[in-house]
């Protein structure tokens, strides 16, 4: 049975976009199936707070 | 005139959407200039010496942070007022817009439960945040393409491990391209397919390696971007074996190049354990590597038990190997032909002034930097840089060159908060106009790199900085030897003919591959030592 990563190289991927949108863009031109995220800095930016956010979660 | 600046506090928008937005406005007339950039403490500065925010001491201005934007305007009174005012919509997401109609899902789990089928987590964000969201990925059963840099080797070493665990691959941190699926990722050149299958550190060295390929008439099957510490023995190669794993099962692949720095001495002995049995033939391409470094311990490098290994120190190495092994012609062009590369040398010294003797390379790609700095070392050449290859000197500022300095402008102390070079020219256009006005500077050494994320005219970028700097050189009565290599295909956006051929008509001499360039430069270098000690 085929690994993931296997799988990864034999199909299309279809991707998600966190961050810079234009990595997505010329994906999606290039024919691909791409998903957007409207990603913003969690816990007001604060990476510490979002870690302890996460925990609770 | 007069400048503005316009803050908002938590408002986050990419770099890459930042720099199209500040190209628009000013765009507009009556204003000079626009930036729209991330209150990062180093943008700030940047802003801040150009006079805004009342040279930094205006308190909304100098207590913004790297998660509120700023929007920097100069011009006429009337044309600042009126986009200050309508700041919000030049900030809107314009020809995005459309794709904003229906709501985005703005968290990785919630973009997963509406299309379970997504894969492959493309991941940019400020290094802070980008564990997080990595994290996130792989727990939603994504692989993960980590763009990010600034990741701790502790984080990335919990990402992997946790991916292995879950049968995942994490291509990153600090990763720049990869080709999947058919599908060319981040900053991918349009190559044909093929059945070479490539595992890589980061960007550059992949992307000049595929172009080659490409060149020479042979195509890429897949490409496995690892980051650049995989192969550290903190991280001990963990995408890079999963890559190797699949690579070797994958049936369109027939043969693997593996690019790297020279990896850490525990992973050293795993890599050339695994290597050795691979099924397929291997080119290993170890840039920087010391001389006899590269042996296996305990092996010859050539015996590999299954498959064949053939060693390489640079990319063209690598190429050529590559192709030969296939059985592919053609790639003599990429062998140095020692001799004609000292009789171009000899002509370009000949134009210099004596003061001339120094060589800065401006790089947009760091595996080229770090691969010219090999070039060099092999030649008993020294140069200092911001990312220093063992034996090189590090630079003690990086916004200043000293005496020969080789640059990675998209290191990152250049990129925090802004777009890398091979997008906007504008950090290393600053830096060549610089370097230009130095009346010691002999040669610049510069990288053009194609492809669908870059720039839509690097050359153009540049170019006139390059005539400026070419002519301040000639009115000093010398000459400035400016020496190119363009890293792309006739099918990227670009073209890779227009590109070259605009760098030809303002004089640069272009070489067909980065390790060429670097290669006529070492001539270059060496006869100036000799012209020095001649006098």
């Amino acid at each position: 049975m085929p690994t993931k990563v296997e799988n990864l190289l034999q199909q299309r991927p279809v991707f998600l976009i966190v961050g810079v949108r234009g990595f997505g863009e010329s994906l999606r031109d290039a024919g691909h199936q791409v998903v957007f995220l409207d990603w913003s800095p969690p816990a007001g930016g604060d990476p510490k707070l979002a870690a302890l956010l996460d925990d609770l979660l | 005139m007069v400048r503005t600046t316009v803050i908002r506090k938590n408002r986050y928008l990419d770099s890459v959407f930042l720099m199209q937005v500040a190209r628009r406005i000013a765009g507009q007339p009556g204003l000079r200039d626009a930036s729209a950039l991330m209150a990062t403490e180093a943008n700030r500065k940047v802003l801040a010496s150009l006079g805004y925010g009342d040279g930094g001491r205006d308190a909304d201005f100098a207590t913004a942070g790297p998660n509120d934007l700023v929007l920097a305007i100069e011009g006429e009174a009337a044309a600042v007022a009126a986009i200050a005012a309508d700041a919000d919509a030049w900030l809107a997401r314009g020809s995005g817009a459309a794709s904003m109609a229906a709501r985005e899902p703005r968290t990785i789990p919630e973009a997963v439960a509406g299309r379970p089928d997504c894969t492959l987590a493309v991941i940019s964000v400020p290094g802070e945040h980008a564990a997080r969201e990595a994290r996130l990925a792989l727990e939603a059963g994504l692989h993960v393409f980590l763009f990010s840099s600034n990741v701790s080797v502790e984080d990335e070493l919990a990402l992997k491990t946790e991916a292995r665990r879950r049968g995942l691959l994490v291509m990153g941190p600090d990763c720049g391209t990869a080709y999947l699926g058919g599908a060319g990722i981040g900053f991918a050149n349009a190559v044909r397919p093929g059945s070479i299958g490539i595992i890589g550190p980061s960007g550059t060295g992949m992307q000049e390696f595929a172009c080659l390929v490409h060149r020479f008439g042979a195509g890429i099957s897949h490409g496995i971007g690892t980051g650049s510490r995989d192969l550290s023995d903190a991280i001990g190669g963990i995408s890079t074996m999963m890559g190797l794993d699949a690579l070797e099962a994958d049936p369109a692949t027939r043969l693997i190049a593996v690019i790297s720095k020279p990896p850490g001495e525990a992973t050293t002995a795993r890599l050339w354990e695994r290597l050795r049995r691979c099924a397929k033939p291997v080119v290993l391409c170890l840039l920087g590597a010391e001389p006899g470094a590269i042996e296996a311990p305990g092996a010859s490098p050539l015996a590999g038990a299954e498959g064949t290994i053939h060693v390489a120190a640079t990319l063209d190495e690598a190429v050529c190997l590559a192709l030969e092994e296939l059985g592919l012609p053609g790639s003599a062009q990429l062998r140095p032909d020692g001799e004609a590369l000292r009789r171009q040398a000899a002509f370009a010294t000949g134009q210099l002034a004596p003061e001339q003797r120094h060589i800065r390379g401006l790089f947009a790609g760091g595996t080229l930097c770090y691969q010219s700095q090999a070039i060099f070392r092999r030649a008993g050449l020294a140069v200092c840089s911001n990312a220093p290859l063992s034996g090189m000197r590090q630079l003690p500022d990086p916004w200043v060159s000293l005496g020969d300095s080789f640059v990675d402008l998209g290191a990152g102390l250049f990129v925090e908060g802004r777009p890398h070079p091979m997008i906007d020219a504008s950090l290393r256009r600053e830096r060549l106009e610089q370097e230009g006005q130095d009346p010691s500077v002999a040669v610049l050494l510069l990288d053009f790199i194609l492809g669908a994320m870059s720039s839509g005219d690097p050359v153009g970028g540049l170019l006139e900085a390059i005539l400026g700097a070419q002519h301040a050189a000639i009115r000093k009565g010398g000459r400035l030897c400016v020496v190119a290599s363009v890293c792309g295909t006739e099918d990227d956006p670009q073209g890779l003919q227009n590109q070259t051929r605009a760098l030809e008509e303002a004089g640069v001499l272009v070489f067909p591959s980065h390790a060429l360039a670097a290669a006529f430069c070492v001539e270059v270098m060496l006869q100036l030592r000799n012209r020095k000690e001649v006098h």
